[in-house]
């Protein structure tokens, strides 16, 4: 029992669970899903379905956050991805081609990607501080949606296109397995290779990193690339889902929620150690609180409310100033001084 | 500032070299303020030229200050917070929710007298919350901001969910009069922006919590081994940020003439990035208010030459981001030289 | 002139104890200070010293002992409180702002105001006096960072004196200063200590705590050695009071020094005048195959500095390195790596552990490196390599799968000597591998060692215990104040030839 609660899954696999109880005692409908055309709906294929790309976000800045990172940037990437995707779309002769989706998307992907070399190169080579380094990309990078779209907001009918987010694939938002595949795609790369245990130990302890040979650079530089790219692809989804490229809206704020399924998911945002599967759980949680707010009948422009109060209660509780109360309240005051000397020595 | 225009000691005896070596050793902070001045200065020319010399007017110059009043206000919070090396992400939509709380007073029939305070304190409270979370739960500024980034936005919605008209006289009064000079005019937002700027200046440069502030940003370690009180700087520059969140929502609502709680979306950025243009370093301990106020009115210009050129305003956040970019490599230059004789 | 026996008391601590979590880091430490002396705190690394420091000036608080400043019993809960009480420190890392201005420095907290702002022209004409009492003549509206590192050492202990501070703590003050700006900083203190303020001073540099104090006590092991006054103390018997005499747990390991080893050939790794502006001159080393070449001498003479250079880990300004005859520009680790180098840290947590991985994920991190993240050892491979180091080297908890940061430091060694063994290298280097660890896993580690050498494996190794040098290595270079002074065949000398030769050897210095 003790290590099930010791556990680092644990508290995020038990408030995502208690979201779940509480929603489906208050309403019942919450759980069920139907089937209509070989296709299922419900509230939960929805969460599945919606939470798609900030899943994907939240999968690439765990990864940029693992390496003492972080990704401001990925909402404008996302702006910058659908705009280019949509007016590639728009342009062409036959915007319901299937090639022509594709290459749309290619394309999309492929500037993202070069965005994420802008970011990787800032952080890993100059040197500079990830937050300031992809600053500058989150305020340039809205921008150059605009200019792309031409400042205005774009829509296309494109049925290939709009498949994307809103299409089945057997019995399942189509959506959904984009997310799955990145998941899988993802943990198979960092486990299966020695990527995540790099990863890792150059975000735990970068000098000792470097002194046992690790190629520090290149896989900093990684990370920033595979957020941009999995941002680009999360811009895709979001501009299929309204049939356009609103380079204003698209991503907005989405950075922030991004952290925060991370920070929820129990991966620390002094690097090291990271958990996919715990930021998995994280998205599903905002996305399962998002819905339970609308349900609530509480408008969804008051819902950052209630994650101003998750982000607090979580960091507060992260704090080192509440362990150590804590454990003191365990060994009164025995431990007054390991606190201090932690104090200390960083 | 008086402290930043000094004399050599020798005056007379020094050569022009070995003053410009004097004023090197002694200012060399000034730089990047001096560089944004720089940047003013060709922007007016440049605008001037293009637009056959329709630029510089008193009517334009006046209304740069009308326009930007709110930013300038954010700036000079912002640089409270980041001349300690931290940073406040949640002053846009405190400015947001301060502007609408306001205007629901008013509307509510409440009298400016306890509206306005309303305000200033709201933005005041939340500045506290996030200086606390920093202080005393050792979170990251970038994280408590966020915390209070969301917190304020959530609550001007829940204040309203659209725009509030008002009416009420006194604040309109802040706005509408116009006290002119030939073509020039300044408004009662303007002349609380200067003011504010003016208080910064004074507190950080003349009172003792402003130079714990500059030590903090510079080394917290050596300001704390010095004795000073450093707890209370780190958390008062979040407070006064704060409050000049809820100063730039009293005059937006004033200036707009309605609280609207979607307001200030992102203006924390440009916030940042004047201040950052203005000369104020991100790492903390070097800037000036004043270069803050220089960094407004550049953002300020390019907007306004980008509105007479008819272009589209989509070049704005463009051009910010690659000014950023391009203070932000002037920065680390000047840092990894100072860095070179300091341990 | 040093001061008085009966001079008085500024500073009395008696029976200074202090805990960590498991460790003693004070045990019933007494010390004095008097007015107008300098008074040097001496010990090897973990000895005590900034503990005590610590203890006096309000950054730990103490479990138990009595601490009386000026014949008022005190205790201090923050710097801020030892500094009301007249006691100011000067750190070896100058705590200062950088960002502000020399008189800024000086003042900071303490500025005069008029009508409740700050008279910058009064603050800085007495920064400007402060400064002038110390013989300086600078502008205090200059930066801070325009100037060295040793004017800033005198800026903070300006700063020391408008606190008109009674105790003076000056912390490895010395260490990245010249030869010239010493002389600068000593005629400061004389001139300090003169006017009867009570000076405490820590260096690693034998020969300035021979110049400048007038009383030294030795700490070892948390423990007080002794108080001597300058004149009772030579410098042989410091140093055998700093490094003590181990009770011999570890001689039945034997000894490998009379081994002879074949040096014929071209070294496996040879260094010629490598060092660096400030850090290290220029110095030579050579280690043939199967060879342990120990570094002997004191914290802070230069032995890492040498060692870190060799590795890449710092890139030196001057000098060349040949790995088995053949020029090599070792610039990073990782060239050094390719060349068969391994080096280990001394300070195992900050350079070598990484604390949140597992066991065997930290013994592998350096084969994985070098492979590259494409190509991750197979599982099985791993387990083996793993589980036959464990053994080998006896790691306890025998666990692979336990968190590195959960070991004891012996443990935590014998992982990150078990990382570098496991990467096959011709050279190792290790720095301090035994430095605060029990005295088993202490032999385990020596032991190894020692027989992998006898294998051909060629070691560099660093450690301030000299038996333990003397046991292990078949020549010893000797290090004092960031130079190489001489090397000696470990079948030549005992450990006190070599502390003989530490503190006296080469030109001038025993003066």
């Amino acid at each position: 029992m003790r290590n099930i609660v010791r556990h680092r899954l644990f508290w995020p696999a038990l408030a995502l669970a208690t979201l779940i109880t509480v929603n489906s005692a208050a309403r019942p409908q919450f759980l069920r899903v139907t089937m209509r055309d070989g296709e299922l709906y419900g509230a939960l294929i929805d969460i599945l379905r919606n939470s798609a790309p900030l899943m994907l976000v939240a999968l690439g800045m765990t990864i940029v956050i693992a390496t003492r990172g972080i990704d401001l940037s990925v909402g404008a990437v996302m702006a910058v991805s659908g705009a280019v995707a949509l007016t590639i779309i728009d342009g062409s002769s036959d915007p319901n081609g299937v090639g022509t989706v594709l290459i749309a998307v290619v394309t999309a992907i492929a500037v993202a990607m070069v965005l994420g070399v802008w970011n990787g190169l800032l952080v890993s080579v100059f040197g500079i501080q990830p937050i300031i380094a992809t600053l500058v990309l989150m305020l340039a990078g809205r921008g150059a949606a605009l200019l792309v779209t031409d400042g205005f907001i774009t829509t296309v009918n494109s049925e290939p296109f709009a498949f994307i987010a809103s299409g089945y694939l057997t019995v399942l938002p189509f959506a959904f397995f984009i997310s799955v595949a990145a998941i899988a795609s993802i943990a198979i790369v960092e486990r299966r290779t020695a990527l995540g245990m790099l990863t890792e130990a150059v975000g735990i302890n970068p000098e000792a990193s470097r002194l046992a040979g690790v190629r520090s650079r290149g896989i900093i530089w990684g990370a920033y690339v595979l957020s941009a790219v999995l941002a680009g692809i999360a811009g895709i989804i979001y501009a299929s889902n309204i049939k356009a490229a609103d380079a204003n809206a698209a991503g907005l704020l989405i950075e922030l929620y991004a952290i925060l399924a991370v920070v929820l998911g129990g991966t620390s945002l002094q690097g090291g150690t990271f958990s996919l599967a715990g930021t998995v759980l994280g998205v599903l949680i905002i996305q399962t609180l998002n819905s339970t707010i609308l349900f609530m009948g509480i408008p969804s422009a008051q819902s950052p409310v209630f994650f101003a109060v998750v982000v607090v209660v979580v960091v507060v509780i992260q704090s080192q100033k509440v362990r150590s109360w804590i454990r003191a309240l365990g060994a009164s005051g025995r431990n007054r001084r390991s606190a201090a000397t932690t104090e200390v020595a960083s | 500032m008086t402290a930043a225009v000094t004399t050599t000691k020798d005056g007379t005896a020094a050569s022009t070299a070995g003053r410009a070596g004097t004023f090197m050793a002694r200012r060399s902070a000034l730089l990047p303020a001096l560089a944004a001045v720089i940047i003013l200065a060709l922007l007016f020319a440049g605008a001037e030229l293009f637009l056959r010399g329709d630029f510089i007017t008193p009517r334009n110059l006046s209304a740069l200050l009308l326009d930007n009043a709110y930013l300038l206000v954010l700036a000079v919070g912002m640089t409270f917070v980041i001349l300690t090396s931290g940073i406040d992400l949640s002053v846009g939509s405190v400015m947001a929710f301060t502007g609408i709380l306001g205007a629901r007073l008013l509307a509510e029939g409440l009298p400016p007298a306890i509206a306005i305070p309303a305000m200033l304190i709201g933005g005041a409270a939340i500045g506290l919350v996030i200086g606390l979370l920093v202080q005393v739960f050792s979170v990251q500024p970038f994280i408590a901001s966020l915390a209070g980034l969301f917190l304020a936005r959530g609550l001007a919605f829940v204040v309203s969910l659209s725009s509030i008209k008002v009416e009420d006289s006194a604040t309109l009064w802040l706005q509408t009069t116009r006290l002119r000079l030939g073509d020039w005019y300044i408004t009662p937002t303007g002349i609380i922006a200067l003011l504010a700027v003016a208080v910064a200046a004074f507190v950080l440069h003349y009172t003792r919590f402003g130079r714990t502030i500059y030590a903090v940003g510079g080394q917290e370690q050596s300001a704390r081994l010095m004795g000073l009180n450093v707890a209370r700087a780190k958390v008062m520059a979040y407070v006064i940020s704060g409050f000049c969140g809820g100063l730039a929502g009293l005059i937006l609502t004033a200036y707009s003439g309605a609280g609207y709680p979607r307001n200030g979306i992102g203006t924390e950025l440009d916030a940042i990035a004047a201040v950052v243009i203005g000369g104020t370093l991100l790492s903390g301990g070097r800037g000036y208010v004043l270069g803050s106020m220089v960094g407004v009115f550049v953002y300020g210009t390019i907007k306004t030459i980008i509105t007479f050129m008819g272009a589209e305003q989509s070049w704005m956040q463009i051009i910010v981001g690659t000014l950023l970019l391009v203070f932000i490599v002037i920065q680390r230059v000047i840092v990894a030289r100072s860095g070179q004789k300091s341990p | 002139m040093p001061a008085e026996q009966s001079a008085p008391h500024v500073v009395q601590m008696r029976g200074i104890t202090i805990r960590f979590p498991g460790v003693l880091a004070l045990d019933r430490v007494d010390f004095t200070l008097r007015a107008g002396e300098v008074h040097s705190l001496m010990g090897e690394n973990g000895a005590g010293k900034s503990t005590l420091i610590k203890a006096l000036t309000g950054v730990y608080t103490i479990d138990g002992g009595t601490i009386e400043v000026s014949g008022e019993q005190r205790s201090f809960g923050s710097t801020a409180d030892a500094q009301g009480a007249g006691i100011s420190t000067v750190y070896q890392e100058v705590n200062l702002c950088a960002n502000l201005t020399v008189g800024e420095n000086v003042m900071l907290g303490h500025e005069s105001r008029r009508g409740g702002a700050i008279d910058w022209r009064t603050t800085h004409s007495r920064a400007s006096q402060h400064l002038a009492n110390l013989g300086l003549d600078i502008d205090p509206r200059t930066a801070l960072a325009s100037h060295s590192i040793a004017i800033q050492q005198l800026v903070a202990i300006s700063r020391a004196m408008v606190l008109e501070s009674s105790v003076l703590i000056l912390d490895e003050p010395t260490s990245s200063l010249d030869r010239g700006e010493v002389e600068q900083l000593f005629a400061v203190i004389r001139g300090l200590r003169d006017r009867g303020v009570a000076i405490l001073f820590v260096s690693h540099f034998l020969d300035q705590v021979y110049e400048i104090s007038d009383r030294i006590t030795v700490l070892r092991n948390g423990q007080l050695v002794g108080e001597y006054g300058i004149d009772e103390l030579p410098r042989d018997a410091l140093v055998t009071a700093m490094i003590g005499r181990e009770l011999d747990d570890l001689t039945a390991l034997g000894t490998s020094a009379h081994r002879e080893i074949n040096r014929s050939g071209a070294p496996v790794v040879r260094a010629m005048g490598i060092g660096k502006r400030g850090v290290l001159e220029p110095a030579d080393l050579e280690v043939f195959e199967g060879e342990v070449v120990g570094i002997a001498g004191l914290l802070g003479s230069g032995r890492t500095e040498l060692v870190r250079l060799l590795y890449g880990a710092d890139k030196p300004d001057a000098g060349s390195i040949f790995v088995k005859g053949e020029a090599a520009h070792l610039r990073t680790p990782r060239h050094a790596i390719e060349r068969g180098i391994s080096f280990s840290s001394e300070d195992r947590r900050a350079e070598g552990i990484i604390a949140d991985l597992t066991v065997a994920e930290n013994i592998m991190l350096g084969v994985q490196a070098r492979k590259g993240w494409l190509h991750k050892v197979k599982a099985a491979e791993r387990d083996e390599l793993v589980a036959q180091y464990i053994e080998a080297l006896g790691v306890r908890p025998a666990n692979p799968g336990a968190l590195a940061g959960n070991l004891s430091g012996g443990n935590q060694q014998k992982v990150l000597l078990a990382r570098w063994l496991a990467m096959a290298p011709d050279l190792l280097v290790l720095d301090e591998p035994t430095r605060g660890i029990d005295v088993g896993a202490k032999a385990d580690i020596q032991r190894k060692v020692s027989e992998l050498s006898q294998k051909g494996l060629s070691v560099v190794f660093i450690s301030s215990e000299l038996e333990e040098v003397l046991r292990i290595a078949q020549r010893i270079a000797v290090m004092r104040d960031r130079h190489k002074i001489g090397e000696v065949a470990a079948s030549d000398v005992n450990v006190d030839g070599l502390i003989d030769y530490i503190a006296n050897a080469g030109e001038g210095s025993a003066a």
